[in-house]
């Protein structure tokens, strides 16, 4: 048999279910693997003895004939997620030694069903980023290199650390969360399925905020199946979340393996952009073959405002941040910094306690919410969101999902793109038009490049119809037949 | 370039960051650099578009207006930087 880490969720679900191994000595080989896998950085905080507690009573429960949908599988957490008496830093310093007195619901959904928390996953600061590298607490490093390569690359951001901790068997899924491809892009970088559900569909309540009408809560995992049935524990209406969806939340899983026959689907032309890698293009093409192998029907279709999409995102997202992150004043909880005045206070707490990056995009939001420039930069970018939300609505007319690639690049080297923040935000090129428009969105590992690293594909669904992504995902996954696992150096 | 060095240090104390002076030149430069790509926004027709403030388009859920949680000071003043009795302790604010 496989060693337990290498097990994927719905294979250690049977496992359990038979009897082959407890929680126990699941749990127990998964903070095995973590310890030794410290040089990736992708936990910032282990909490091996809460998860042994919790892998005992699911084995209870399980052994009294009560087990749960996820009963016993160990989980990382992306510490953007609020846990009871488990310290919660979302990156940063200015949040000190935070230890929430409760639990986010979609974490509260997840022990219901039976899960056993790990530990909180590295991510960038205030999940603000694509590289991990504006976490306080250090980058992430990818378990992936480049073929004959040593240099460290980026597990990608900003759930850099739950990607890497999937790809190298340190949990069998994690959460993650995505404000503008922050599920996918690392998904991609990493060879693990991810998707940002449609908006509303988790909910946000305990999630630490960071531009609320964008953030999203969904899974990455090993294989579609596994997101769909992590994703099926996440969501469901939440009266504390007032943007939470009142829907049914439909059985995820049983759309895995469905027949794709007669979908129609749409292949936007905007998203061959110049400079992109031939290799991606490549992918692109073998993705579209693969689906039209399984009976569906590619349709060119245009979504004419995608090139304005980053420029949106980065006035709607900072004034959004600039405005949630105002809390953080270092009165009630988090960093208080020393000064002799209130306002001193303010502004040396706040100083100390956030990262640079993250400084950068509060005063990008509040510049463009100050007065005079309000109606210029934040008004003109919700009506040009309006446009993108409408090109998507046009296309789905025509066509019942879309593919993309989920990434312009590969994985990246630690450090390639840090001086430059545009250069950055250009990851998110492909994944930020489906957080402006609400869409679920999936990326699916499809194959590697010429150095070894993995791809992703990107599916992007109408509203609520991630079913019909987990069936397109699932038939690209079987076509892809990609089972690589990086080669452990660590 | 489209921040100077005078608008960083208003937009840094309105945002309450005590930003270095070591940083205000740089600051000046990358926000513009930012802003500079964002100018692209104005080649966009958005002539009649409804502003767009949400990605539900259900209205707003309302709720009783009762108390449903609450009367847990130990809770409340768990992460208190400083704290006496059941109040936070903060600067002096009113002279």
């Amino acid at each position: 048999m496989a060693s337990l880490t290498d097990l994927s969720l719905r294979q250690a679900l049977e496992g359990l279910s038979a009897k082959t191994f407890s929680s126990e000595e699941l749990t127990r080989a998964h903070i095995e693997a973590i310890e030794a896998a410290r040089p990736l950085n992708a936990y910032i905080l282990e909490t091996p003895e809460k998860a042994l507690e919790m892998a005992r009573a699911s084995d209870a429960r399980r052994a009294a004939g009560d087990p749960g949908a996820l009963e016993g599988a160990p989980l990382g957490i992306k510490d953007l997620f609020c846990t009871d008496g488990v310290r919660t830093t979302a990156g940063s310093r200015i949040l000190g030694g935070f230890t929430p007195t409760y639990e986010s619901t979609v974490t509260t959904q997840l022990w219901r069903d039976g899960a056993v928390m790990l530990g909180k996953l590295n991510l960038d600061e205030f999940a603000m980023g694509s590289s991990n590298e504006t976490s306080a607490f250090g980058p992430v490093v990818s378990p992936w290199r480049r073929r004959d390569d040593t240099a460290p690359l980026t597990p990608g951001g900003s759930s850099g650390g739950s990607a890497a901790a999937v790809a190298a068997g340190l949990c069998l899924g994690a959460t993650a969360t995505d404000t503008g491809g922050s599920i996918r892009q690392p998904a991609a970088f990493t060879g693990t399925v991810g998707i940002k559900p449609t908006y509303g569909r988790c909910s946000r309540w305990g999630v630490v905020a960071f531009a609320s009408s964008l953030d999203q809560a969904g899974p990455i995992a090993r294989t579609v199946e596994d997101a769909a049935i992590l994703l099926k524990s996440m969501s469901g209406h939440d009266p504390k979340d007032s943007t939470s969806l009142d829907v049914e939340v439909p059985d995820f899983p049983s759309f895995v393996g469905r027949s794709v026959k007669g979908m129609r689907i749409g292949v936007p032309k905007e998203y061959r952009v110049d400079g992109m890698p031939a290799e991606i293009e490549t992918l692109w093409e073998q993705g579209i073959a693969w689906l039209r192998d399984a009976g569906c029907e590619i349709v060119e279709v245009s979504l004419p405002h995608t090139r304005y999409a980053l420029p949106a995102y980065y006035i709607v997202a900072p004034a959004e941040a600039s405005s949630n992150l105002a809390r953080y004043d270092g009165m009630r909880y988090g960093l208080r910094a020393e000064a002799s005045s209130l306002t001193d206070t303010y502004e040396k707490s706040r100083a100390e306690g956030f990262g640079e990056e993250v400084k950068r995009r509060i005063l990008i939001g509040t510049y463009v919410l100050s007065a005079g420039y309000y109606d210029a930069y934040y008004l003109r970018a919700l009506k040009v969101r309006r446009r993108i939300a409408d090109d998507f609505t046009e296309a789905f007319g025509k066509v019942d999902a879309l593919l993309t690639p989920t990434a312009p690049s590969a994985a990246f080297a630690l450090g390639e793109n840090a001086d430059d923040p545009v250069a950055m935000y250009l990851n998110d090129i492909f994944t930020v038009t489906v957080n402006l428009a609400g869409l679920p969105g999936m990326s699916v590992p499809a194959g590697l490049d010429a150095k070894g690293l993995p791809l992703g594909l990107q599916l992007i669904g109408r509203p609520l119809d991630e079913g019909l992504l987990f069936s397109l995902g699932g038939a690209i996954e079987k076509a892809a037949g990609f089972s690589l696992k990086p080669a452990r150096w660590w | 370039m489209a921040i100077d060095a005078a608008t960083v240090r208003k937009v840094a104390r309105l945002a309450r960051i005590a930003e270095p002076e070591a940083r205000i030149e740089p600051l000046a430069r990358e926000l513009s650099g930012i802003m500079d790509w964002i100018e692209q926004l104005a080649e966009v027709n958005i002539e009649g578009v409804e502003p767009m403030t949400s990605a539900v388009s259900q209205p707003a859920p309302l709720r009783e207006d009762v108390v449903t949680e609450g009367g847990d000071p130990e809770r409340v003043l768990a992460n208190a930087p400083r704290r006496a009795g059941d109040f936070f302790v903060v600067p002096k604010v009113v002279e």
